[in-house]
């Protein structure tokens, strides 16, 4: 039964590659947004919460429609990337990963910044006075103990990036090899006549990954409490 | 000598505190709790901005409000012990010691590791340790970073009164061992009297008096700021002999021979003793047989006259000390400025904990 055609495990390899790159590359804004949100005040705080927080309730269809409108060929950011880089989005797996990155966000930020909500402002405090600036302080200090929600993070956002759909489907459409993810596939084959089984063998693929994900999160997260002192 | 001149409003609340501290002195900022002296120390680390003033050591310009110059706490070589000690969890002991060391520290982290006695803690976790390891690792700590200046605030306030007693000694060879200005914020009197030279009296935000712990401590308008029950004059004695046939100590001071019951240390070491002003009692004349060992004539410098049974004397037996009384004993014996009495101090009323700053000879 396990067997996977070529095209399932293509689908499969595109997944992966766009989720992946859809984490690896938010990264960096989300623990930025979640350490603003967290520990600075300044005007404009709530509107940042609210952009960052808009995909979680926006319908994703209007999130690709959104993003069909700034990153198409016309559009301002699509424009500037094709003439300035010579990067093409839409239509392409890249992006499937900008769909996915947009639609993830709100979760990974949100997990993020509750880890370094715990985080004792005291720390840091002491961290300064013994010769460490801001930057040191961030990465040697609240980055690592903030570690548990960073990893929750990225775990929750590479899940929702494998399982996005609307907005991708909106975005970049569903071409085969380019931007026909997992779901996509799923979709795709129970749009046609004994589309059945492929569709279910994807469906378990999908369980099984997110699974992995879990208890990898987990794993890592275990193993940071429990680290032997050295 | 570190210099400060501060100045900072608080909705309901206001800080202004005015005042210096010589190079390798400690110096207690002392008051009650809510008086600002966290306030004043976390101005001076640079983690809150005053609205004004200027904030110096050794002619460097830590800040400086007229002069636009603020530097953030990391180049200010300021130290700072915080009062729940602040460990970073996710480290070692050995790791927490070294955070803000230099990569050349090894001379110095042996010599702390000794000094603090941690060397049987550099493996463990801060999580596992008691509150005076834990002060003790923070103390080592911030002194890794080599600072200009030390802070401390109260460093014993999270420590359960049994406990602290394993960490003063440590305190003791700290004040004696680094040559290094401290500030050390207290509310215990005694904390203060043990290792302090200097006390700076903070009340309501303000700085009330400043000046050598024992001229502080002899000045009767200050009391209500240095507290009642254990207040009393501070002696600066030096150690002259034991007599082991009686177990007494024998403590030389410009009034003459203090002597305290059980007290055996080397000969020559300076000692502070706090003689509260409850256990001093006054005389007209020498008493002739009476279980008193103690006894200094000196002369009345000023008596309160304020309401209440009990009346505070100040008197000059070649230093000045403090008697409590009843008003009714005042009364009767027309105690008033300018008056010879002689001032009658039990040995046994003196203990280990109204003896301090032991070790520094010549100071």
């Amino acid at each position: 039964m396990f067997e996977l055609s070529d095209i399932e495990r293509e689908a499969i390899l595109l997944s992966l590659k766009v989720a992946f790159w859809a984490v690896a590359v938010s990264l960096p804004f989300g623990v930025a947004c979640a350490w603003l949100l967290s520990r600075k005040s300044f005007p404009g705080r709530s509107v940042l919460n609210g952009i960052v927080h808009l995909p979680l309730v926006l319908p994703p269809v209007v999130v690709g429609l959104i993003l069909l409108l700034l990153f198409g060929t016309t559009g301002p950011i699509g424009g500037f990337l094709k003439n300035v880089f010579g990067i093409t989005v839409i239509f392409t797996w890249k992006g499937a990963a900008v769909a996915a990155a947009i639609m993830a966000f709100p979760l990974m930020v949100r997990a993020i910044r509750l880890s370094l909500d715990t985080v004792d402002p005291g720390l840091e405090r002491a961290a300064r006075t013994l010769g460490a600036g801001p930057i040191r302080t961030f990465f040697t200090i609240t980055l690592p103990l903030a570690l548990p929600g960073l990893v929750t993070g990225i775990v929750l956002a590479f899940a929702r990036s494998l399982g996005e759909f609307g907005a991708t489907i909106t975005f970049v459409s569903n071409i085969p090899g380019e931007t026909r993810t997992l779901p996509l596939a799923i979709f795709s084959s129970l749009q046609v006549p004994d589309g059945e089984a492929v569709a279910i063998r994807l469906a378990v693929v999908s369980v099984i990954l997110a699974f992995a994900a879990l208890i990898a999160s987990e794993l890592l997260v275990r193993r940071h409490e429990h680290r032997p002192e050295t | 000598m570190l210099s400060v001149r501060l100045e900072k409003g608080y909705p309901q609340f206001a800080i202004r505190a005015d005042f210096d501290a010589d190079a390798g002195s400690i110096s207690a900022l002392f008051g009650r709790s809510g008086a600002g002296k966290t306030s004043i120390v976390d101005m001076i680390a640079g983690l809150t901005r005053p609205d004004a003033g200027k904030i110096e050591i050794d002619g460097d310009v830590l800040f400086d409000a007229a002069a636009g110059i603020d530097l953030p706490p990391e180049k200010r070589r300021v130290g700072y012990v915080f009062q729940n000690s602040r460990l970073f969890p996710h480290m070692n002991v050995r790791r927490n010691l070294l955070y803000g060391a230099s990569a050349a520290a090894g001379a110095d982290f042996r010599q702390i590791a000794h000094l603090l006695d941690l060397q049987p803690l550099m493996n463990r976790s801060p999580v596992k340790l008691s509150g005076g390891e834990r002060q003790r690792v923070a103390i080592g700590r911030a002194l890794l970073s080599r600072p200009r200046l030390l802070l401390m605030d109260e460093p014993l306030a999270g420590i359960d009164v049994q406990r602290r007693n394993e960490i003063l000694p440590f305190l003791d060879r700290l004040r004696a061992e680094v040559d290094l200005t401290m500030l050390y914020v207290s509310h215990e009197i005694e904390e203060v009297i043990r290792l302090a030279d200097n006390m700076i009296l903070v009340s309501d935000g303000t700085v009330a008096a400043s000046g050598a712990v024992e001229d502080i401590m002899s000045r009767l308008d200050l009391k209500p700021l240095t507290g009642r029950y254990e207040s009393g004059a501070v002696l600066a004695t030096t150690y002259e002999a034991y007599d082991p046939e009686f177990g007494l100590g024998h403590l030389a001071f410009d009034g003459g021979t203090l002597r305290v019951a059980g007290l055996e240390m080397d000969h020559g070491v300076s000692v502070r003793a706090h003689i509260r002003a409850r256990d001093v009692s006054l005389a007209l004349s020498r008493p002739a047989q009476s279980s008193i060992l103690n006894v200094f004539d000196g002369r009345i410098v000023e008596v309160t006259a304020e309401p209440g049974p009990q009346v505070d004397v100040l008197v000059d037996i070649g230093a000045p000390i403090i008697a409590r009384v009843t008003r009714k004993s005042a009364h009767d014996l027309a105690l008033k400025p300018g008056q010879p009495v002689f001032a009658l101090i039990k040995a046994v009323a003196i203990d280990k904990r109204s003896l301090g700053g032991q070790g520094r000879t010549g100071r």
